[in-house]
């Protein structure tokens, strides 16, 4: 077996290979469960690295690494493509983190065995979507995902987490049936469904089978788009914020959410490519995807529970993604693949936020936060670092995907409104963002934790202010060094050329 | 071969046996007791067998099928020791009920009294 | 002597359970365990073996005793017969190695071993049977072991339950055996071979066929024919429940199909395959719906296995047009029967474990099962994605290639049944799981975590079953081949 199809059967072998010894070493071996767990998570971060390089050195020559079984006449595949890296490697490298973090987050919790093992399940089948080389692979995953978030939604088994779980699969089951039936119909008509840059769709099926392949898009977008928490069916996400925080933090911040757009990103441009123009789908997505992220910002104004206007910036920064890939310009394209990893970095560090300030002074609303800033400033600078970077204060992440957003607007002959979104979307970034910053840094603190952290403690433990930190400063590097070959914003850029080529 | 209003005698073993076969189903769905319905089913059996003699008859010659006899012998052995096993399961439940019926609660509710 | 074997496979594989039987009663006692579990391990490499020479042949005749028919008993194996002996030998020794925890030390259940060590032998022999009258023998073989199996309690429910169903199978056999002496009547044979040559559209053949199928519908509990089955399934020990939900429907089912892919197809009767799938149709939602409504975790399996019924009834007006969509609703419907068996049966299982720690099955009392009994809790969770047809798993290959073969044929309604019956399936299946995951309404003997463990062979067997049914779903390759050879020429995916 080569070293590339290695690292792709152990990318996304791994986490479930956790998943089931985690189970097995049971509830009370917690150093033994934690000690797996992050080896595990080492070996698929450098597996998925290695997936990545495979893709880098293949990239523009022989097809890239793959590996399948047989089933049906389809059979499941993995592949180190270009697109796939960039999910894998943000899922992967950020489990590892995330596992550190929750290590410090669930010490006192109960039912850890059950809570890590489904964890692993989550994100070996995000890194299998990632990878996946055909459209049934992809749907296997997904589902796989759906189903593994449940536990972890309803994990306090509270009424309110099992109310929050039910939400969640009311909206996930459906659009899992849309998606399956999508799919079948899809790869009845058209055979096999694989995934290639620049669609893998026959053309002509445009014009045969124009009816059938707009209604299948249809119930794609619609499976897809509940995890990509397209408006109207994002509801889902604010009510899961009832989950632990590694959850809303790598799950509904990363692996579930981006499982979603990174599926639209899939069909719309490595299967339906060219059709999709051709039927006049993309613009319909486009809107729908600017819509998204006006009400989701305009929503996250009036949201005084932390998680919750996170969860709103959330749905309204994933539609980001979601635009980019329907303006059909190679630099939007781009834009939105990047903003996949940098949204990553950024917002994965205000849900670790979310939980070590809830963990240290239990807070939980915004108007909870007055003077937090000096009672946890490595926190609370991280957040602010993370914020700045959404509403796209360069040199930070998020300006590097929003400019090229704009960019490829202007050269899709889209301009106007795009820009007149992302503009309108910054200042609400910002309405939503900088109140919660200057309650922290210029407020007075006038609960119990005014005066500081105890004497000769730090503002918390070390397993969550780490992890807070390196996240922080992965946004940081990802926005100074976008213009490097190995950031992703530049790795975007080769692929955004790849994937409009007509 | 005689025959009765046309019919030949193959005709009226059938039509005798898929008379036998409804009369057993009646008794099967009307009557309570679970001793009438082990009957039932056995005279429905016993239709079907007639049925299976009739078809016997119908090879041209003096000898007839032998195979529907085998099965009827076969099936006869089947509804034996079914019939044992269906009265041992319903003495059972006398036993344990104080009745004989399927729905001996809907029994005890009408303050029926059970003719054991 | 491999060679011996091999001649003699079809009558070695009926004849280990067969003679474990008499042995386990004869010998009883603590002998009867150990004979149950070698012969079910003993099964294992026969049945693969059956499967492998069935791919490797193309099919297998063997007349018993070298008599041959018509006076003599033949069997015969196909790609169908081989895929669902597999099931029934890996759900066996699943059943049996649970059982040998559940019953080791209840003296009340002696005669649980050679009772169903004669179910197993009379399945596989119903499975292998050539001819329709040999079908006969061996469904009433099936149903008598299967009706004492109910009862084995000698509780009141049972016993009633166990009438009810001997009752509805005895008339189900003789409206089948009915149907086959019609069958001699109009084709001169009841070879099912040589009725294959023979069947041609007449009045006496298509009444023949009719009877047989009210019959069978009424052994496989068809809706509205499903009356007998949730009290049955319910109240039988639950290693027996299991067996009666994942396999002997299966058995009478197993005659269906061959009947109307096999024998005949579905226009030798104008409109039946219709009417087949409306009543599967109808099964899948009443199923599902009676499943939700449920307050005792046995009785909710029992309905979800009339639900998943009907799924397997849906099969007939998907085949009916033949052509390629014939050729994927014959693999969806075999992979669902095959699936369904591992997963209902690991369902039955947990639900039996959970009776027996906790002395109770109401649903409202498993709060925080997955803390209590963690493995069982997984187990049943996990049989509930096969239930749902999510993927991955057996249950979502099955769905995937009815819903493929209802958009194929044109008939996307049935695909909309499909999808419509995994949704209901999740409303009862999540009802459980999230009572699992919950904190309140633990109801039981042991609240407490470390109290009273169930052995470990009910818990791990009844997990195995579970993974196997997800593993079909991802290593099911080996098996779609095998439910393809020398499969019916209406399946067989050529042209009409």
């Amino acid at each position: 077996m080569s070293w590339e199809l290695t690292a792709l059967l152990v990318a996304v072998g791994t986490p479930f290979a956790v998943a089931a010894a985690v189970f097995a070493i049971g509830e009370r071996r917690h150093t033994l469960r934690g000690a797996t767990n992050l080896a595990g998570a080492a070996l698929t971060a450098g597996a998925v690295v290695a997936c990545a390089v495979s893709a880098w050195q293949r990239f523009g020559g022989g097809p890239f690494a793959e590996g399948s079984i047989a089933l049906l006449d389809i059979g499941f595949g993995l592949r180190a493509d270009p697109l796939g890296v960039v999910f894998a490697v943000v899922a992967g490298v950020l489990w590892l983190v995330t596992t550190v973090y929750a290590i410090g987050y669930m010490s006192h919790a109960s039912d850890r065995a059950r809570f890590f093992g489904f964890f692993s399940i989550c994100v070996g089948s995000a890194i299998g979507i990632a990878l996946s080389a055909n459209l049934l692979t992809f749907f296997v995953f997904y589902e796989t995902l759906t189903l593994a978030t449940y536990p972890l939604v309803a994990h306090s088994g509270t009424p309110a987490a099992l109310r929050g779980g039910r939400t969640y699969l009311t909206y996930a089951l459906p659009a899992g049936a849309a998606l399956a039936v999508g799919v079948i119909w899809l790869n009845l008509i058209a055979g096999p469904v694989e995934f290639a840059a620049g669609g893998s769709l026959d053309p002509a099926l445009a014009s045969t089978h124009p009816g059938s392949l707009i209604v299948i898009f249809a119930l794609l977008m619609f499976g897809l788009g509940v995890k990509a928490a397209l408006f109207p069916v994002h509801g889902w996400l604010p009510a899961a914020m009832v989950a632990p925080a590694p959850v809303s933090s790598l799950l509904h911040a990363v692996a579930v959410v981006k499982a979603g757009v990174f599926g639209i990103a899939r069909v719309v441009l490595e299967v339906y490519g060219p059709i999709a123009h051709e039927l006049d789908l993309t613009p319909y997505l486009a809107a729908l995807a600017g819509f998204t992220i006006i009400y989701g910002s305009v929503r996250a104004l009036a949201q005084d529970d932390f998680k919750k206007r996170l969860a709103f910036s959330t749905i309204a920064q994933l539609s980001y993604i979601t635009l980019g890939v329907a303006l059909a310009s190679p630099i939007a394209i781009a834009g939105g693949i990047a903003h996949l990893a940098h949204h990553a970095a950024m917002k994965i560090t205000m849900f670790f936020t979310a939980g070590a300030v809830a963990e240290e002074v239990k807070a939980y609303r915004v108007s909870e936060f007055d003077g937090l800033g000096r009672r946890m400033p490595l926190t609370m600078g991280a957040f602010s670092l993370a914020a700045l970077g959404i509403v796209g204060v360069p040199p930070i992440a998020g300006f590097a995907s929003k400019w090229f957003l704009g960019i490829g607007a202007l050269d899709a002959g889209e301009g106007a409104w795009v820009i007149a979104v992302l503009g309108v979307s910054s200042v609400l970034n910002a309405a939503y963002f900088f109140p919660i910053m200057h309650r922290a840094w210029f407020r007075a603190p006038k609960a119990e934790w005014a005066a500081g952290p105890p004497p000769g403690s730090a503002e918390g433990d070390l397993r969550m202010v780490v992890p807070i930190l390196v996240t922080a400063l992965i946004g940081l590097v990802l926005g100074i060094a976008a213009g490097a070959d190995v950031s992703p914003a530049s790795w975007a850029l080769r692929i955004g050329m790849t994937e409009v080529p007509w | 071969m005689t025959t009765f209003a046309g019919l030949s005698q193959t005709d009226l073993y059938a039509l005798a046996g898929a008379a036998l076969f409804v009369i057993g189903l009646y008794g099967l769905i009307t009557r309570p007791h679970l001793l009438h319905k082990v009957l039932a089913l056995n005279i429905s059996s016993g239709g079907v067998f007639l049925v299976l003699v009739g078809i016997a008859r119908r090879v041209p010659g003096p000898v007839p099928d032998p195979l529907p006899h085998a099965m009827v012998l076969t099936g006869i052995v089947v509804t034996v020791s079914s019939t044992a096993f269906a009265l041992a399961l319903a003495k059972s439940i006398y036993t344990e009920t104080g009745h004989a019926v399927l729905e001996p609660d809907d029994l005890e509710e009408t303050g029926e009294v059970s003719r054991g | 002597m491999a060679e011996w074997v091999t001649t003699h496979l079809p009558a070695l594989v009926i004849l280990v359970p067969l003679t474990a039987a008499p042995l386990a009663f004869l010998l009883g006692g603590t002998l009867a365990r150990p004979i149950a579990l070698l012969s079910a391990l003993l099964s294992q490499p026969l049945a693969l073996a059956l499967a492998f020479t069935v791919s490797a042949e193309g099919g297998v005749r063997y007349e018993i005793g070298g008599w041959g028919g018509p006076l003599g008993i033949d069997l015969v194996a196909d790609g169908l017969a081989a895929t669902l002996i597999l099931v029934a030998t890996v759900v066996g020794l699943g059943v049996t190695v649970y059982a040998w925890g559940y019953f080791a030390d209840r003296e009340r259940y002696r005669y649980f071993w050679p009772l169903w060590l004669f179910l197993w032998a009379s399945l596989y022999a119903l499975f292998l049977s050539g001819d329709l009258f040999n079908l006969y023998v061996c469904l009433e073989l099936v149903s008598m072991a299967a009706v004492a199996l109910v009862g084995l309690s000698l509780r009141r429910d049972a016993l009633l339950a166990a009438m009810r169903y001997m009752l509805a199978a005895i008339l189900g056999s003789l409206f089948y055996l009915l149907g086959v002496a019609l069958v001699y009547a109009a084709f001169g044979s009841i070879d099912i071979a040589t009725v294959r040559e023979a069947v041609r559209a007449d009045v006496t053949g298509q009444a023949a066929f009719a009877l047989m199928t009210v019959g069978l519908m009424l052994k496989t509990a068809l809706f509205p024919l499903h009356f007998w089955l949730p009290p049955a399934h319910s109240n039988a020990p639950s290693p027996v429940s299991a067996v009666l939900s994942a396999l002997v429907v299966k058995g009478s089912f197993y005659i269906l199909v061959r009947m109307w892919v096999d024998v005949a197809d579905p226009s030798f009767v104008p409109g039946s395959a219709a009417l087949l799938g409306v009543l599967g149709a109808s099964a899948i939602v009443w199923g599902s719906v009676q499943a939700m409504r449920q307050e005792r975790l046995k009785m909710l399996v029992a309905y979800s296995t009339v639900a998943q019924i009907g799924y397997l009834f849906l099969l007939f007006p998907l085949v009916a047009g033949g052509g390629a969509a014939a050729a994927d609703a014959w693999v969806g419907g075999m992979f669902h029967a095959a699936s369904h068996a591992l997963a209902k049966a690991a369902m039955f299982l947990a639900a039996g474990t959970v009776l027996a720690r906790f002395g109770h099955d109401r649903i409202a009392g498993l709060g925080g099962l997955s803390r209590r009994a963690p493995v069982t809790a997984m187990a049943f969770a996990l049989a509930g994605v096969t239930m749902m047809g999510l993927p991955p798993s057996g249950g979502f290959v099955a769905k995937w290639q009815m819903i493929r073969a209802a958009l194929e044929s044109g008939a996307w309604w049935w695909a909309v049944v499909v999808v419509a019956g995994g949704l209901l399936a999740a409303v009862y299946i999540f009802r459980v799981v999230a009572l699992f995951l919950g904190r309140e309404g633990a109801e039981g003997e042991d609240a407490d975590v470390d109290a009273g463990r169930s052995p470990a062979t009910m818990e791990w067997a009844t997990l195995a079953l579970a993974l196997a049914a997800l593993a079909l779903g991802v290593l099911g390759q080996p098996l779609v081949e095998l439910i393809g050879v020398g499969a019916p020429a209406l399946v067989a995916g050529v042209g009409p």
